[in-house]
């Protein structure tokens, strides 16, 4: 354990980084969504107000922001939001489906500073995408990275979620983000949105797990976001990365209505800190609410402190834990010494937390076929 | 110049890093390269903040008042900013030439 990292756990000035949801709507339906997108919530923010938070974000030094969604290309002044903030010192990096980046927009997009891109796609195959992402969208994410890389983009991201399913497929993201000149960020799948129940089956193995470790450390240029530190158990070498849970600490997430939640991965009420359109906006969320000042006061251990490797692991995610319906200070529910697995079976279903900002579409969303 | 440590060279904050004031000293970040860094003490602000006033680091060491004992520590604090480019030497003669960013 640094010293860096306890100073961090106390809190920073302002976030290091910030995730900004801008809508709701998106055209996808993902098994495993955060956010439990679909449909646009009428009370969105408007172009002003998200104007007055990128004032605010360039008064706090907040240096760049992660803009999702939803699909936040939907949002028909999305152009002029992220024009506004790369043109007053805050740089964006958005997530997008790549369904709204035609040669046009490609061209557009390469024309602008400060903007870094990120593909989402979870397979390395239209079959195994698809399955999670729906029918089609893996080939509209590899016409957006066609448009980008014609347009001279330059290096774009391509974003994978690590699943049970393509886990196996480490190597062929690592040529396809190769072969566009692009990097590859892998990210931990969350139990979180729609991902409550699909996270059951999705989840890696833990012999996956031990692959993945492993491959991490033989791909230290490899992205993560520290996703992944719960694997930090499984060897003696750390991944590269903070090492802690940065909930409300050095990061958050402001959703499309403005409500301020301690990190991507726990929109519902229990991790709600307040919302921008309060008195004192952003600013006095972050510094002076409950639930931050609560994230930023030292955390027990609790059933994890007789186990020799706590200072690895940290205790794994809080968002794991909690809409598996574990508790906080207990073992991550994917914890490398078989800890949260044991802990998981005697958890019911009905203990898993409902979603409370649930934007879902009327329809059934499911996991798609799969070749037999 | 050949030969002549990195130390002695007139310094300065890369025009593109800007520093944000935290509890521990500052976070930094580099506009071009979009990389963060930790420095992880006050005095080590200050030191960076003032390189441009300065001939040398040493220099700026003395100016400081920084205790010599703690000299290596932060030299090789600034050897690291420099070889991440968040410091960067700057032409003899010229001073001031960083700008604080947004």
């Amino acid at each position: 354990m640094t010293a860096l990292t306890e100073e961090l756990k106390l809190g920073l000035d302002a976030p290091i980084c910030l995730t900004w949801e801008l809508t709701y709507a998106c055209n996808l339906a993902c098994v495993h969504c955060l956010s439990s997108s679909g449909r646009r919530d009428p009370d969105e923010l408007s172009t002003e107000e998200a104007k007055a938070i990128i004032d605010e974000m360039m008064k706090l030094q907040v240096f760049y922001v992660n803009i999702g969604g939803g699909e936040p290309m939907i949002r028909p002044d999305f152009f002029e939001l992220v024009d506004y903030a790369t043109t007053n010192g805050v740089g964006v990096k958005f997530s997008t489906n790549g369904s709204r980046i035609s040669p046009e927009r490609a061209e557009q997009l390469a024309a602008m500073d400060y903007l870094d891109i990120q593909i989402s796609i979870d397979g390395a195959d239209a079959e195994t995408n698809d399955r999670v992402r729906g029918e089609g969208s893996f080939q509209t994410a590899l016409d957006a990275m066609d448009n980008l890389r014609n347009a001279d983009f330059g290096p774009f991201k391509i974003s994978v979620v690590v699943t049970r399913e393509n886990i196996g497929q480490l190597d062929a993201f690592q040529a396809l983000a190769e072969h566009y000149g692009a990097e590859l960020r892998l990210t931990r799948l969350r139990p979180s949105g729609r991902g409550v129940d699909s996270w059951h089956e999705l989840h890696p193995l833990p012999e996956q797990q031990v692959d993945l470790y492993h491959w991490l450390l033989a791909h230290p240029m490899t992205l993560t976001g520290d996703s992944f530190f719960h694997l930090n158990a499984l060897g003696d070498e750390n991944l590269p990365g903070l090492n802690l849970c940065g909930a409300g600490r050095v990061v958050c997430l402001i959703d499309p209505v403005g409500d301020v939640y301690a990190c991507p991965f726990v929109l519902h009420d229990e991790f709600k800190a307040g919302n921008v359109r309060d008195e004192g906006g952003f600013a006095h969320v972050w510094k002076e609410s409950d639930l931050f000042t609560e994230l930023r006061e030292p955390q027990s251990a609790g059933a994890c402190s007789s186990c020799g490797m706590f200072d690895a692991c940290q205790g794994g995610c809080m968002a794991a834990k909690f809409f598996t319906g574990m508790p906080l200070d207990g073992p991550d529910p994917e914890c490398v010494s078989g800890h949260g697995e044991a802990a998981l079976t005697n958890v019911g279903v009905e203990a898993r937390p409902q979603s409370t900002s649930n934007h879902s579409k009327p329809v059934i969303v499911s996991l798609g076929p799969t070749r037999v | 110049m050949p030969g002549q440590h990195v130390l002695d060279q007139p310094l300065a904050l890369h025009p593109r890093v800007a520093l944000r004031p935290e509890p521990f000293g500052a976070l930094a970040y580099h506009y071009d390269t979009r990389r963060l860094n930790f420095l992880r003490s006050h005095a080590l602000v200050a030191l960076v903040r003032s390189l441009s006033d300065h001939a040398s680091a040493r220099a700026a060491f003395d100016a400081t008042g920084l205790d010599a004992a703690r000299w290596p520590a932060y030299a090789k604090a600034l050897e690291a900013l420099i070889a991440s480019d968040f410091i960067e030497p700057r032409p003899i003669g010229s001073n001031n030439t960083s700008q604080e960013l947004a």
